[in-house]
């Protein structure tokens, strides 16, 4: 069930393979040293490397004699903690503490590593970087130790590494990293350096503190808006409402007359396989340029796309759902399981098109330069995917392309497309000038890519003694590959929208996965823990309904299917504890429970509701296991957990994207409701870490199970079956 | 539409500016893009995210719906201005807490948590609700800003209790 690779687009498969995550081998980049010439323009506030007197020991560890070390950080931060758990693998095998060195993201460069090794998604960075950043740190190490001992002249052996130095332990004699590094640099990169024994780990396991954290609270941390260069100006851009629609003509005489306003142009921006026209008005400042966009006239043609009503789309999904579907997953023999049962169920559950949102909207600043060369300063989840795309939209060779990687606010899979890299680069280009382009939040609101809709028919048996015999989940959606991919082939199952229906670990004898496809001219793209957002809200509350029918405690009933060890078996009975779930609550409460393991990782959660007086529920509380396998910064953990939960809260409690007349109605969060302080439940969370050769993801887990622990928990305590979000939790 | 230029006298952080600007401009705009102060952010340009809050006089605006030519004369105070070296007791509470994640909306969140605490110095659940409400954080700090604000509350309490003397509230 592999989706297929996706010009211009996102292939999971190669994605998590260049990740490091299928266990390709990492080549220490060749060390010559102060290749990277002039300063290197960043996210934090630091000074700027000169590299007059740096050695590069890898390409990821920069030091220079006067004893400043840089690391490279290949993961951009975007929330997640990235800033600080990647350099810290270096830095633990490296022996420095993080407080001593400088960080800097790379932007791209093939130094260090292929596509998608410089890029942040699919809660890869620590699963992907975890053994590959280490050897980095270890490599390094050992060649300054090497250089000690030849400068002693004595056996490695009698060497260590400890707070950026290197010590002789039988004399006791000393030389800092920056007094080896000449000689350091000249020696060979170990392939294969040994690894630290974890329980000598000093950095890795523990709850460290963030670097950005003090910029970030003072205002310091600079994020792609905040860029700026000598001469730039800035761009807002009118993009028909309409998607799909192209420009027929347009009048900017209004516009040029605002003060400050200096060009009107037409601009291309990509997304996937999509080019959508716009006119983008240039000013020397952004609210010059957004007055003299409110004042364009445009002629759109809108190709039909303007009688396009989610509405009616539902109804298509639902007509849809009667088709035989393309077959994903096969255990048994579904069908005759099914007809044969003594007991059978069937429900129909339905999700919505949902934004990012992320807080900073998207932007980017381009310097188009003499000889195709550009350089970009943006906020996007991957340096390599910037260079990659720029080169392919622009036409110019990738080693002219000069990615600056600034601190992403947030990015939820936006920053996986990068249109408004591609968009700032075109305009820079044709205005001659540096370009700062800003979408206002009705931009980032209405113009996607947005997470795909998502619709299933489930069907489930019970034996006569209430056991699971049978499930089928059949997904009827648009696709992301679909809507963005130069080829789609609807005859094979869609992996990215089946995702996770096959890969849980319940002892279900018949199970069957269906696709049906339903085409859209809507960009889709991934949003945090993709389809399992929406997928495992219907798999895990339709087998509630089939506790409840099979008169079974649904935590129980979840357990009698898990015979086997498991990780998942491991997590609801460390949820079942934690949350205290054979504890009856009072009168008014309820709890539901729901887990969900997909390629990103694997968590449990029990919801607590309580009724409110005016018909609603209130969310108290959730309770998260979490399985990582291995943590390095548990209090980054806990808090990715936290958020994964307020933004899959407001994905079932808030809004949706809808379109009328082609449009999107909600365009601003007053219509787009977000989560506020108020509403934000108390969370528990439990990380699992034995240790065992997988690694699981952090940043996407905690997602799915929340949608469907919630609507069960409202079943609880209620009666009331959720099987639509949003929902409104103020009225159930 | 107002086209003409003006000058405008603001006064940022203490710090008087003349800056030469369409006088409906909002002050925003004026703060990142004229003045430089880029802690501030731009988040939904409607009064409803909290991003771009400042004070005015002490109290929190929204400065993406605030024509800055309404704010001559006044005292606006950014997150670059509420303490010298990033040692407010809500500044050292957001880092003791590890609050932010990406960060984007903290500056906001910060100068409302700044002015609540002002007004009210030992808030109750429901008054920091009230007072947080309009910030939106879309990485779901919220419980952790909870934590945060009475932390920083204890602290302007009993300031003996940490390592620094810090400055007080609204002296700046």
């Amino acid at each position: 069930m592999s989706s297929k690779p996706i010009q211009n687009g996102i292939d999971r498969r190669s994605f998590l393979k260049a990740a490091g995550i299928t266990g390709s081998a990492f080549v220490l980049g060749c060390f010559s040293s102060e290749t990277m010439a002039g300063p290197i323009l960043n996210v934090s506030t630091g000074p700027e490397l000169t590299l007059a007197n740096a050695h590069e020991l890898t390409p990821f560890v920069l030091i220079e004699k006067s004893g400043r070390i840089t690391l490279m950080n290949p993961r951009p931060e975007i929330g997640q903690g990235t800033y600080q758990s990647v350099p810290a693998l270096i830095a633990e095998e490296l022996e420095v503490s993080l407080d001593n060195v400088v960080i800097k993201q790379t932007g791209g460069e093939t130094k260090f590593g292929g596509l998608w090794s410089q890029a942040v998604g699919g809660s890869g960075s620590i699963r992907g970087g975890y053994f590959q950043m280490r050897k980095i740190g270890a490599s390094a190490r050992d060649m300054l130790i090497k250089a000690a001992s030849q400068q002693w002249n004595v056996p490695t052996e009698e060497c260590y590494a400890k707070e950026a130095s290197v010590f002789h332990r039988p004399s006791g004699k000393k030389l800092s990293y920056g007094e080896l590094v000449d000689v350091a640099s000249t020696l060979e990169v170990p392939k294969e350096p040994k690894l630290k024994d974890p329980n000598d780990f000093k950095i890795l396991g523990t709850s460290a503190p963030r670097p950005d954290t003090p910029m970030k609270v003072k205002g310091q941390a600079m994020f792609g808006i905040d860029s700026k260069l000598p001469g730039m100006l800035y761009a807002s851009v009118e993009r028909c409402p309409v998607l799909g629609s192209n420009l027929v003509n347009f009048d900017a005489s209004e516009s040029l007359k605002v003060k400050g306003v200096q060009k009107a142009v037409k601009v291309e921006r990509v997304v996937g396989k999509n080019r959508y026209e716009g006119v983008a008005v240039v000013a020397d400042t952004y609210w010059a340029a957004l007055k003299g966009r409110k004042a364009l006239k445009i002629q759109w043609n809108h190709n039909g796309y303007d009688s396009f009503s989610t509405a009616d789309f539902e109804n298509k999904l639902r007509d849809l759902a009667k088709n035989e579907g393309v077959t994903g997953h096969k255990t048994g023999e579904f069908n005759q399981a099914f007809n044969e049962a003594p007991v059978k169920l069937e429900a129909f559950y339905e999700t919505p098109i949902v934004s990012h949102s992320t807080m900073e909207p998207m932007n980017a600043l381009a310097h188009y330069q003499a000889g195709d060369k550009v350089d970009l300063w943006v906020s996007s989840q991957g340096g390599d995917l910037v260079r990659d795309e720029v080169a392919k939209v622009l036409k110019i060779p990738a080693d002219n392309i000069n990615v600056h990687i600034m601190f992403n606010g947030g990015g939820f899979g936006r920053r996986l497309t990068q249109d408004f890299a591609t968009e700032a680069a075109l305009l820079s280009k044709t205005i001659g000038k540096p370009v700062k382009v800003v979408w206002t939040r009705e931009d980032d609101t209405t113009q996607g890519p947005f997470r795909p809709m998502t619709f299933s028919a489930m069907r489930g048996a019970l034996s006569a003694n209430g056991q699971a015999i049978a499930l089928q989940h059949k997904v009827i959606s648009p696709s992301i590959d679909a809507t963005m991919g130069e080829t789609y082939d609807k005859t094979k199952p869609d992996g990215t929208m089946l995702e996770g229906t096959s890969e849980q670990k319940y002892e279900i004898p018949n199970v069957s996965t269906q696709y049906v496809h339903a085409d859209i001219h809507i960009p889709l793209s991934y949003w945090r823990s993709v389809t399992s957002s929406t997928l495992a809200f219907s798999h895990e509350c339709f087998l509630d309904e089939m506790a409840h029918k099979a008169g079974k405690d649904p935590m129980d009933f979840r357990l009698a299917m898990l015979t086997k060890d498991s990780d998942t078996k491991r997590v609801l009975q460390k949820l079942k504890e934690l949350s205290g779930w054979d504890k009856p609550l009072p009168a008014g409460k309820g709890r539901g429970v729901a887990q969900w393991e997909f390629f990103a990782g694997l968590a449990g959660q029990v919801v607590e509701v309580s009724k409110t007086n005016s018909g609603g529920v209130k969310v108290d509380k959730v309770y998260c296991v979490i399985d990582l396998g291995t943590v390095v910064n548990p209090d980054t953990v806990k808090a990715q957990v936290e958020g994964a939960i307020a933004m899959a809260l407001t994905a079932a409690t808030k809004d949706s994207i809808t379109f009328e007349k082609g449009q999107a109605v909600e365009t601003n969060f007053d219509k787009n409701r977000m989560l506020r302080i108020h509403e934000m439940p108390e969370v528990n969370v439990l990380i699992l870490a034995e240790g065992g050769s997988t690694i699981k993801g952090v940043g996407e887990p905690g997602l799915p199970p929340l949608a469907p622990a919630l609507a069960n928990a409202v079943f609880a305590a209620t009666g009331k079956r959720i099987r639509r979000l949003p929902f409104d939790i103020e009225k159930v | 539409m107002n086209e003409a230029m003006s000058l405008i006298k603001l006064t940022i952080n203490n710090q008087a500016h003349t800056v030469d600007i369409d006088p409906d401009m909002p002050l925003l705009w004026v703060i990142r893009d004229v003045v430089g102060l880029t802690g501030t952010k731009f988040g939904c340009g409607v009064s409803q995210c909290g991003a771009c809050t400042v004070h005015l006089n002490g109290s929190p605006i929204r400065s993406c719906s605030f024509p800055a030519s309404a704010a001559v004369g006044q005292k606006i105070t950014t997150i670059e201005g509420i303490s010298k070296e990033g040692d407010h007791p809500v500044q050292k509470a957001w880092v003791a807490h590890q609050v932010p994640q990406c960060g984007y909306c903290q500056s906001g969140q910060i100068m409302s948590a700044v002015a609540l605490l002002k007004q009210t110095p030992k808030p109750t659940d429901s008054d920091i609700d009230a007072a947080m409400q309009g910030n939106i954080c879309r990485c779901g700090t919220y419980n952790r800003i909870r934590q945060a604000i009475h932390s920083a509350a204890a602290d302007i309490a009993t300031p003996a209790k940490s390592p620094k003397s810090t400055p007080k509230l609204g002296k700046r």
